[in-house]
């Protein structure tokens, strides 16, 4: 199974994004999607209010709103296949499980890039209204991309633990959360009674929100970027693995 | 031609096939018998290369499941149980989909997919979502996706299962029709399908091989001149064991 092949990936992501578009799934989640966004940047951000000609309050809410949105994108990426029994035809077909994965996680991913696109007349009326730093706002359109895709990579994987796409979202909230707030006491705490400090710290430098935050400054820094590649990486990894222990149940 | 050599599976403490090994040559249409949970679909989707063997070996086409699934996979068409697909999509883009996979281009392409759809009767239904469809007409796309890279290898569990006694008889005379040169396995419950279409069966019984023969061989076995009876004396010897 070592032969890898792009264009297997691009039948696969092309059949994932196509079955988005042939249910209301992807028109609800965009329209909440854009509706949110934009209610929490003009009224809890005060977007006018705070009379600065930047995307931050924009921004800054959206590490909440994926951790609602993108499971329930993720959450049947793989659930329902085990579900209805398609795991088996699809495993059966000449791709290999690399291929299946990463065709299905970029499908998700590009979904939830369209979705991000089409907050597009936000960045026109900061324009309009101001002189903004436009550098800043694209760092931070990136920085929050990778974000949605660690938040992805992690659904993906609980999805293919559980034929349940109710528990796939739960799980997913859950651990999203806990890897948005590593960094934070409440994730901390649970650790500090018990695990050394090197966990600890490596716990807390895991945190979502402190690799966000520093791209959507503009601060574009390698590190952050790979921070984000290895947290997919690693949890596609997983995802793989997990799928080959339980596709027989 | 497919090689299983000493084919074992376990589930935990369950042995669900165990030590089976036997050869399908080109030409030959293998009716794949046995009680429920004898072990029939575990044994399919080993050579299929959807679950690993817990020991043994697998050839398909001198290719090994195990070593080179891409190629073996390239050779068979399978139909899983239940016929399962992608319910949210057209009979037509689900042929597409897998026309894609199966890397068929061009005029070919187009010539295969029409091939199917004329085969299996699926013009009246080819523009509705799989979901909408009767379960008989789910059982045919499932078998369209299965033969439309015209693979050497043909591995069909429950092929007739949900189909109306016409349907049957079709189903029966499509599979009777590709029969020359490919190798097919079906797995079924219906004992006169063996006997109509097979030119050779094999009963399993708690995953242990009982019955290697032809169908008439079986038959003249029987006093009662009934496959059931067969079946029935076989597998029942086969849980005494």
């Amino acid at each position: 199974m070592s032969n890898f092949s792009i264009s297997n990936v691009s039948v696969i992501f092309k059949r994932e994004l196509q079955s988005y578009f042939a249910t209301p799934v992807a028109y609800v989640f965009i329209v909440i999607f854009l509706v949110l966004s934009g209610a929490m940047t003009f009224n809890l951000g005060g977007f006018y209010e705070r009379g600065q000609a930047d995307l931050a309050p924009f921004f800054n809410f959206h590490p909440w709103l994926y951790l609602f949105l993108v499971p329930a994108i993720s959450m049947r990426l793989w659930a329902e296949e085990r579900k209805s029994g398609s795991i088996e035809l699809l495993l059966t077909l000449p791709i290999t499980m690399l291929e299946a994965v990463l065709g299905k996680f970029l499908a998700a991913w590009l979904f939830t890039a369209a979705a991000l696109a089409l907050t597009f007349p936000l960045w026109i009326t900061v324009n309009y209204l101001g002189d903004p730093d436009n550098g800043v706002i694209l760092a931070a359109y990136i920085g929050s991309l990778l974000m949605a895709g660690g938040f992805l990579a992690i659904g993906a994987c609980i999805s293919a633990t559980t034929k349940n796409q109710v528990i796939a979202f739960i799980i997913s909230v859950v651990i999203c959360f806990a890897f948005l707030l590593s960094g934070f006491p409440i994730v901390l705490d649970f650790f500090r009674g018990w695990a050394p400090q090197l966990l600890v710290d490596a716990i807390a430098s895991l945190s979502f929100l402190t690799h966000y935050a520093s791209i959507s400054k503009g601060v574009i820094d390698v590190r952050d970027l790979i921070y984000f590649a290895t947290l997919i990486g690693a949890w596609l990894y997983a995802n793989a693995v997990i799928i080959e222990m339980k596709k027989a149940s | 031609m497919i090689e299983i050599s000493n084919l074992v599976k376990k589930f935990g403490l369950l042995t669900a096939v165990d030590n089976l090994s036997f050869k399908v040559e080109p030409g030959e249409v293998l009716g794949f018998l046995g009680p429920n949970g004898a072990g029939k679909s575990t044994t399919m989707k080993m050579v299929t290369g959807f679950l690993a063997p817990s020991s043994g070996t697998i050839s398909v086409c001198g290719h090994p499941v195990e070593g080179d699934a891409r190629a073996a996979k390239q050779h068979i068409g399978y139909l899983p149980e239940g016929a399962p697909s992608y319910g949210e999509m057209t009979a037509q883009q689900f042929l597409a989909f897998i026309a894609n996979v199966r890397q068929l281009t061009g005029q070919q392409r187009k010539d295969r997919i029409d091939t199917v759809i004329q085969q299996l009767h699926l013009e009246k239904v080819i523009n509705r979502p799989i979901d909408t469809l009767s379960k008989g007409f789910k059982r045919r796309v499932g078998l369209a996706q299965a033969i439309l890279h015209d693979p050497q290898v043909l591995i069909l569990d429950e092929p007739t299962d949900g189909l109306d006694p016409n349907q049957k008889y079709e189903v029966r005379e499509l599979i009777k029709g590709m029969a020359q040169d490919k190798i097919i396995i079906i797995s079924t419950h219906i004992l006169e399908e063996v006997d109509v279409i097979c030119s050779r069966a094999i009963i399993i019984a708690n995953g242990r091989m009982q019955v290697d023969d032809t169908p008439q061989a079986l038959l003249a076995q029987s006093p009662s001149g009934r496959l059931d009876d067969v079946f029935r004396q076989v597998t029942a010897v086969g849980n005494l064991s």
